[in-house]
């Protein structure tokens, strides 16, 4: 009986160290894929000239149901030139996805212009609200350089409601969930431009915007 | 060498996971939307299969009936694990691509079904054979299902092969159909059972077409390899 626990005891002890060693093997290499696979989707749509800061260590956690589509806080990336402000990549959700929340970048620049929009993550209808992803169409592009004030307040709809994006054949729901997600996180970001770029995690040694 | 001959043939035709035994079906099911999906979970539950098979094999003897499925469990779990770790770091693109299939590896039965029905009883080389052969059965349903429902439901094959074979292979996808609209069924759910049902109905058929073959020849050597191989 003893011999049996002491046998299992063991086996958990050589199954746990065979992880705990793999563990301690690959973490630097996993955090270093992390961090580039998190650049490499931020460089896409913040241009690399734009910023010398380390983007994805100078960030902060904020948090609005109403605007960013979710009650848990959200990360929102900083990209400083020189340490000055220069865009924030927030990372918001359209919580009224066709199947269920859809997760986006929207890269903001100071000035209140969209560098860009991106999807992290969905799970919309293959075939129809997929198209969302630039994997599959460049609709998300139809986003760059549009403002709040470009185009005005109606114009941030669908085609279908009125506004000037496209929707697809068949699928309404994804393109307009994202579209009013977009909508509302440049509404928030004109009421905390400045909170945002303030305080929260900067790098280690930089300087302050 | 009969021995190997008969292990290879079990686990990549006469009782291949995916076809005979219907295991594995989640991951079977789930990531067979493309070739390169399928073959990367393949290729990771065969080195799963050779590893808990391998330690299964070599820790047999001491193994108490009493605690013999909690260790396999743990054995299995922690090989598991020590391979999503290796795929993140190493192959950090296909690991997003399979997402919680690799870790899922863990609760495919054929993994355990292996180590309780070969493993447990084998010596260390047959039983790690044992795991190669079935994995490898598996991996080429995989792969056989992920190229139908590839080149039914997008038009292409291998393709985002770069993700599994590094950047050189970014060139390797096949348009197999010019301009194709995209068949939805395919690629959805329904299109991987669908699928599935057509392979093993393709396999009955043959193993029908075989047996009777082999009562038509009146050799007794040949009938007695088939019998063995099914025992």
């Amino acid at each position: 009986m003893i011999i049996t626990a002491a046998l299992l005891a063991a086996f958990a002890f050589a199954g746990t160290a065979l992880v705990a060693g793999m563990h301690d093997a690959t973490e630097e290499r996993i955090a270093d894929n992390e961090r580039a696979t998190l650049l490499r989707t931020l460089n896409a749509i913040v241009p690399r000239e734009l910023y010398n800061n380390d983007i994805t260590s100078d960030i902060k956690l904020v948090t609005s149901r109403e605007w960013l589509g979710s009650k848990k806080s959200i990360t929102a990336y900083r990209a400083r030139r020189d340490g000055k402000p220069a865009a924030v990549v927030l990372t918001p959700f359209a919580p009224d996805g066709y199947n269920g929340a859809i997760h986006l970048l929207v890269a903001i620049r100071l000035d209140g212009t969209l560098l860009g929009v991106r999807v992290l993550s969905q799970q919309e209808t293959p075939g129809l609200g997929d198209a969302i992803d630039i994997s599959r169409t460049n609709w998300v592009k139809s986003f760059d350089g549009h403002s709040l004030k470009n185009p005005d307040e109606l114009g941030w709809h669908v085609e279908k409601d009125g506004g000037i994006f496209d929707q697809f054949t068949g699928a309404t729901i994804s393109p307009r969930a994202v579209v009013k997600a977009v909508h509302h996180t440049l509404l928030y970001y004109s009421k905390h431009r400045n909170e945002l770029f303030n305080g929260g995690e900067t790098p280690p040694g930089g300087e302050h915007g | 060498m009969a021995d190997f001959r008969a292990i290879t043939r079990q686990g990549l035709w006469a009782n291949n996971p995916a076809l005979v035994q219907i295991l594995g079906m989640c991951p079977l099911l789930a990531v067979t939307t493309t070739v390169v999906n399928g073959l990367g979970l393949g290729l990771a539950t065969m080195v799963t299969l050779v590893l808990s098979n391998g330690t299964v094999s070599i820790i047999r003897d001491w193994l108490k009936p009493e605690i013999r499925i909690p260790v396999f469990v743990m054995v299995i779990a922690a090989i598991v694990t020590a391979i999503e770790l290796a795929m993140n770091a190493y192959v950090h693109d296909l690991y997003l691509a399979l997402g919680i299939f690799i870790p899922l590896i863990v609760t495919n039965c054929s993994i355990i079904a292996r180590a309780e029905a070969f493993a447990s009883k084998n010596a260390l080389l047959p039983s790690m054979l044992d795991g190669f052969m079935m994995g490898l059965g598996f991996t080429l349903v995989l792969v056989v299902l992920g190229s139908m429902r590839e080149i039914l439901g997008q038009g292409t094959w291998m393709a985002d092969a770069h993700i599994l074979f590094g950047e050189a292979a970014r060139s390797w996808k096949v348009t197999v159909i010019d301009d194709y609209k995209g068949f939805l069924l395919a690629i959805l759910p329904p299109g991987a059972f669908i699928g599935l049902g057509v392979l093993i109905a393709i396999k009955n058929v043959i193993d029908a077409r075989g047996a009777k073959a082999v009562r038509q020849m009146p050799e007794p050597i040949v009938a007695g390899a088939e019998a063995e191989a099914r025992a």
